[in-house]
């Protein structure tokens, strides 16, 4: 048997964890689930993409990777595209809508922007799939018949950097706990003097920037299209409510749950049905255990 | 003139078809406050269910039973509320967020089984031969057209009637209570999930039966037809009209599909040719902002009744 799938899966179950944390996040604090949280993560990688081309004049390889410093600085710039693009609609569009009181207006405004942020990105660059670079990876065996590419080492420890450094913030910094404080109970947050709008700030940031890194990887590992986003939008539901809303940890888990068992439907059923795997554990998440895996019993 | 004549029927017979889908709708949404963002899904499961009963006997698929057209509408409706409803049971005792997510989801797995079960949807070439009510009529386009219009209008009319039937009813008086006031409700003795999932499930059962028309109305359906831009387009039409109207809801699907079409046409004009499939995605753009205007400054929406549904 091929074990080659359980790589693959780790791979895209880290991209679809990374941008999950910005679901739970959102959805924890916020309190509305973004259906725009995969254009985010589109309009990320295409802020990269242009970066890399106009500004830094093409991606240089080192190391044996697709990609070098131009595409790393790339990133960074597409974290904070997508920041202020998540900035900027909170300010125009669920600020408002959030203090009238009603979350499922909310989640109806987040709908109406991902349709038009997706499809200015169609009107701007297309919907043909773009890539980084053209460079060959050679894959290398690595024992037990699975083979890797550089590209996809580097991701993975990059992922790994992220989530680590993310875990680190939420749970040992100020501002983490103030944000895990506003999660738990709003009305007493206020009381006792946390700036509610920094960490609303903060939980886009951190959201709007871990979803253009996603991107970013995505494409890098697959393609850019305008419509990445909207196809990963239903594993990282699915992996935010497996790990439990508002769990970072339960989170990235249930992203590489999803991930793998993707992979194992690609190797075992066929590639076609791949996107029906994250709806079956969402339903049997949903008819056997609500809060997931990390998940504390509903307010 | 003539042609006149069939275009407007045939442009009011499409706008009707989205009405009904908006009816559905508005009593899933605007009546009980369930967010259902898989509209395309439930509508192509009444589609596909209609064309598989009614078509003639196919060689490469399951299906071409060849039944009889009214048989077809009933099998979407039942089908496509038991989806509804099974959807409801699984979520509704969770936050309103889940039916948003899993409906997502619906839609999501619907167009992949449209997609990849050949044997039984026909994959990417989609079901042809779908018979058509007064087929015998097609040899004379005017006449088809102006009955296909009768038919479709009756339908909206009595789909409209038994809604309004409904939300008059002591069942729709409880729905407006549990989405006004939902612990005073339950403090009544009405058990919230059930009659959730009830509207739920006639909502859903009313859209198959759109997308059971509109099949039987086009003759032929593809994947293609059931995408996101289709519920996008079934929001914005109950969100112009009002939600929580059916004159507006109706009146919101005519005049949405009207500004959808005049803006095609109008691209087709004046944008070159290069640029059309651009200037397509520019078109839901401007439905996307026109949708988040309105839920900003007017919820009500246009043809909506006087009193607001609740959103201050």
């Amino acid at each position: 048997m091929n074990l080659q799938f359980l790589l693959d899966g780790t791979l895209s179950g880290a991209m679809i964890g990374l941008g999950a944390i910005g679901i739970t996040l959102t959805y924890s604090i916020l309190r509305f689930s973004n259906f725009a949280h995969g254009d985010l993560m589109a309009w990320g990688a295409y802020a990269a993409l242009v970066a890399v081309g106009a500004i830094l004049g093409g991606p240089v390889p080192v190391l044996g990777l697709s990609f070098g410093l131009p595409l790393i600085v790339a990133t960074l710039f597409a974290m904070m595209v997508a920041s202020g693009l998540a900035l900027l609609l909170d300010w125009l569009l669920f600020a408002r809508l959030r203090a009238r009181g009603q979350a499922i207006i909310v989640v109806m405004a987040s709908f109406g922007a991902s349709m038009a942020l997706r499809n200015l990105l169609e009107f701007i660059f297309t919907s043909s799939p773009v890539y980084y670079s053209s460079a060959l990876q050679i894959a290398r065996p690595i024992g037990l018949g699975i083979r890797i590419t550089p590209d996809q080492v580097a991701l993975l420890v990059l992922t790994a950097l992220l989530v680590t450094g993310m875990h680190l913030y939420l749970t040992r910094s100020q501002r983490g706990r103030e944000m895990r404080a506003y999660a738990q109970n709003p009305a007493l947050a206020r009381v006792v003097g946390i700036d509610v709008s920094a960490v609303i700030r903060t939980t886009w940031i951190i959201g709007a920037s871990l979803a253009a890194a996603a991107g970013v990887m995505v494409g890098v590992l697959v393609q850019v299209r305008p419509l990445m986003g909207l196809d990963l939008l239903l594993p990282m539901f699915a992996a935010a409510i497996l790990g439990g809303i508002g769990s970072v940890p339960g989170a990235v888990l249930a992203g590489l749950i999803i991930g793998l068992s993707e992979a194992a439907a690609v190797q075992f059923i066929g590639a076609e049905w791949r996107a029906a795997v994250a709806f079956a554990i969402l339903m049997a998440v949903l008819l056997v255990r609500p809060t997931g895996l990390f998940g504390v019993t509903e307010r | 003139m003539i042609d006149l004549i069939g275009y407007f029927g045939f442009f009011f017979s499409t706008a009707l078809i989205f009405a009904i889908i908006t009816l559905g709708l508005n009593l899933q949404w605007g009546l009980t406050g369930l967010f259902n963002v898989g509209v395309a899904g439930f509508v192509a499961i009444g589609a596909y269910t209609s064309a598989i009963l009614t078509t003639p006997d196919a060689a490469d698929r399951i299906g071409g039973f060849g039944l009889p057209i009214l048989v077809g509408w009933l099998g979407a409706i039942v089908l496509t509320g038991a989806v509804s409803a099974f959807t409801g049971f699984a979520t509704l005792r969770l936050k309103a967020d889940y039916l948003a997510i899993t409906t997502f989801g619906v839609a999501v797995v619907v167009q992949l089984i449209a997609l990849n079960a050949q044997g039984l949807t026909g994959g990417p070439f989609g079901i042809a031969f779908i018979p058509r009510p007064f087929g015998g009529l097609q040899a004379d386009p005017l006449a088809f057209n102006l009955v296909n219009l009768a038919v479709i209008a009756t339908i909206t009319l009595l789909v409209s009637l038994f809604l309004g039937h409904l939300s008059r009813s002591p069942w729709g008086r409880v729905l407006r209570a549990l989405r006004e006031d939902e612990r005073a409700a339950i403090s009544l003795g009405k058990n919230a999930r059930s009659y959730r999932i009830q509207a739920f499930a006639v909502g859903g059962a009313i859209m198959g039966l759109a997308g059971a028309v509109q099949a039987h109305f086009i003759g032929f359906i593809a994947p293609d037809n059931y995408v996101p831009t289709l519920t996008f387009q079934v929001w914005a039409m109950l969100m112009v009209g009002g939600s929580g109207s059916n004159r507006g809801a109706i009146l919101g699907a005519i005049l949405v599909w009207a500004v959808w079409v005049g803006a095609g046409t109008l691209s087709a004009w004046v944008i070159p040719g290069a640029w059309q499939a651009r200037a397509a995605s520019l078109q839901i753009v401007m439905i996307g902002v026109l949708l988040c205007i309105i839920l900003l400054w007017r919820p009500q929406g246009f043809f909506g009744p006087r009193r607001g549904r609740g959103m201050e």
